[in-house]
């Protein structure tokens, strides 16, 4: 043969890429998983059943087919379903977690931007899959909420002139 | 080497033969029928899908689901798999130099189950989707099309691990004793390390099958948390099979180009050897990747890990195959005849679904992709893409050995150009549909604007393809009746050889 070394370095290549893929996206997964959520995160029951969501506070405020939460606010969604596999989406911030039957999982997330945005269903269950949509609110942090409050707590030197 | 084509035979003698290559005829009759069926259904899709709102051309919804779940099966169960048996028919007896397949009768029965199989997913028209997940699939999927389909794909289950084991027998007990096994032709390891993995994969699902059956008669509830059962097994059982599967799929494909590229390249293949490393390598390494379509079923870090750390490992043989045939090809004398052409677009669209496939095993990226248009996207790069082009570019090669005569040059090249740039288009445009979000496996999307136009250039793209591929169909009936007599030792103009030891046995 004698042309075994251009193939030899050619393999190299592809496995530098490789392990350059899997060791960030090891990094980087490790980072988001589950257990490094925030322990003050506010808990969402996330129910799916054909065809809506439904979401349910830590205060026990029940939500069908919306959902508020604060901006910069850490939740853990606990997401399970009540009849078929659906899959909890919120596309605009990479949120992607299978709602299943008798399993409870979770995935976390701290909303950095406010506005109206798309709640999906993104696992095939039957004849409305494609309407199992929902809105997700994201809102700016009020008066009574951590940031504010954590704000408040700052000697007021500098802080005066953002707090409007 | 002419196949078939003597004198003209009554249709009864060629399907009450059990000789190879009536059997291999066979296969790819019913092989591109499917196809044909299958790519009506993905138009009637892209046809919906082109306006946003429900109603373009599909009733409801659950018609819609109907269609892609059917378009799913029959494309992978009774296009991809059957093609490769056909052509596995015709090619293996020969080139391992035995007067038939080792079993012929057992062969027929093989070839048999298919049309049976297929008129129960054809007639069932279940709308489970081809993965057929719990529980919707045992509690909410309205019968009898489930049960239909359940029973379709066990039969062709069966027919497949049949086939398998009489090419496994076929290659390594009915193989002149003159000839060792690493001096046949690549496309022989490509059909023994297939056959292997069929027979070692299948199983698994064919018990999830028979639990999902006993599950919807309500008598079991292995998938049903209402009775205690847990729906994740199943999708580990079934990907337990259909991960390999995909290289099942694929490898028939890599084998038809080891065939095609160095004869129309006029070179010898740049290194047989790894070409064969790399398709036992990619059998044995790609039965541990499965899991890597549930990351999102609330698996652990370390389990994702893993399967990542297993796909990732698939990658540098299927990499070792494209340098192969890029090796192969530089320097060569390269003629672009219909089946390079059909090839080498296969070989460019596999180098996107490969590039694809690293972005959805690495676990952050994939909650950005799974279930999203991108893996539609990516996964028809590979089957539709890589392994049908290289399908069609074969039917091409062999087109003169079966009829005895020519395809008409200038319209396969015409279909070649539709049907590569149609499908470039539809499948990179999706992925870009799937990075905004669009779930796979609707009947309507969100009406905005980007999705709305990115949905339609995937339509024209799509429409694209089934012209390419209706004008290859036309070409090849019109050609096989009319086409200029094939000039049998070099049809193709090359001054290669082609395969040296005629057939002599008479069809029994």
């Amino acid at each position: 043969m004698g042309h075994a070394t251009i193939e030899w370095i050619y393999i190299g290549v592809v496995i530098a890429v490789l392990v350059y893929v899997g060791a960030d996206a090891w990094n980087v997964e490790r980072l988001l998983d589950v257990s490094n959520a925030p322990a003050e995160a506010e808990v969402v029951k996330v129910t799916g059943q054909q065809w809506l969501w439904t979401f349910e506070h830590e205060d026990g405020k029940k939500e069908i087919s919306e959902l508020h939460l604060v901006k910069g606010k850490p939740y853990r969604f606990e997401v399970t379903s009540i009849d078929v596999i659906h899959a909890f989406n919120m596309p605009d911030f990479a949120t992607l977690i299978d709602a299943v039957p008798g399993r409870i999982n979770t995935v976390w997330l701290v909303p950095d931007q406010s506005g109206e945005y798309l709640i999906q269903c993104r696992e095939y269950c039957g004849f409305s899959h494609y309407q199992m949509r929902a809105k997700l609110i994201v809102e700016e942090p009020t008066g009574g909420s951590n940031v504010t409050k954590a704000a408040a707590e700052i000697p007021s030197k500098g802080v005066t002139a953002v707090s409007s | 080497m002419v196949l078939e084509v003597k004198q003209p035979r009554p249709m009864w003698e060629i399907l009450f033969s059990t000789h190879h290559t009536d059997i291999g005829l066979l296969y790819v009759y019913l092989s591109v029928t499917a196809l044909i069926i299958g790519g009506a259904l993905a138009m009637a899709i892209r046809v919906e899908l082109f306006v946003p709102g429900p109603g373009t051309l599909i009733p409801d919804s659950n018609t819609f689901h109907r269609i892609f779940t059917v378009h799913g099966t029959n494309m992978l169960f009774l296009w991809l798999i059957p093609f490769a048996s056909g052509i596995g028919n015709y090619l293996i007896p020969i080139m391992v130099r035995y007067k038939d397949m080792a079993w012929p009768k057992l062969n027929a029965v093989a070839f048999w189950m298919i049309p049976v199989g297929a008129a129960l997913v054809w007639l069932g028209f279940a709308d489970t989707t081809w993965n057929a997940y719990p529980p919707y699939s045992i509690i909410r999927a309205p019968g009898p099309a489930a049960e239909m389909w359940i029973f379709g794909l066990k039969i062709l289950g069966i027919s497949s691990v049949l086939g398998a084991i009489n090419f496994v027998v076929t290659i390594l007990k009915m193989k002149h004793p003159d000839l060792p096994l690493m001096k046949t032709s690549l496309f022989v390891w490509s059909t023994l390390v297939t056959s292997i993995m069929i027979i070692v994969a299948i199983p698994t699902f064919a018990a999830a099958l028979i639990m999902l059956y006993t599950d919807r008669l309500g008598v079991s509830g292995f998938f049903n948390p209402a009775m205690g059962g847990d729906p994740i097994a199943y999708q580990h059982l079934f990907w337990f099979t259909f991960h390999p599967e995909v290289y099942i799929f694929l490898i028939p494909a890599v084998g038809m180009l080891y065939e095609i590229i160095p004869k129309f390249s006029r070179k010898p293949i740049f290194s047989y050897q790894s070409g064969v490393a790399a398709f036992v390598l990619l059998a044995l390494v790609g039965f541990a990747s499965w899991a890597h379509h549930m990351y999102s079923t609330g698996m652990s870090f370390t389990e994702k890990t893993v399967f990542m750390v297993g796909t990732l490992a698939a990658v540098p043989a299927s990499a070792m195959h494209v340098f192969n045939w890029i090796a192969t090809m530089w320097g060569g004398r390269i003629k672009f005849a219909a089946p390079m052409s059909w090839g080498v677009g296969g070989i460019v669209l596999f180098f996107y679904a490969g590039a694809g496939g690293i972005v959805n095993t690495a676990m952050p990226l994939d909650f950005l992709t799974h279930d999203s248009y991108w893996v539609v996207g990516h996964f028809h790069l590979f089957v539709a893409g890589m392994v049908t082009m290289a399908f069609i570019g074969f039917i091409h090669y062999m087109f003169p050995f079966i009829t005895g005569r020519m395809y008409n040059e200038r319209a396969a090249m015409v279909s070649f150009w539709l049907f590569f740039a149609g499908l470039s288009i539809v499948f990179l445009t999706q992925h870009i549909l799937g990075l905004y979000g669009q779930p796979r496996r609707v009947y309507d999307y969100v009406p905005v604007q980007p999705l709305i136009i990115m949905n339609q250039i995937a339509s024209v793209g799509g429409w694209m393809a089934g012209v390419g591929a209706a004008v290859f169909i036309y070409n090849m009936i019109t050609s096989a009746f009319k086409g200029k007599p094939a000039k049998m030792n070099d049809p193709f103009a090359i001054g290669e050889q082609y395969y040296d030891y005629a057939r002599r046995e008479p069809h029994h």
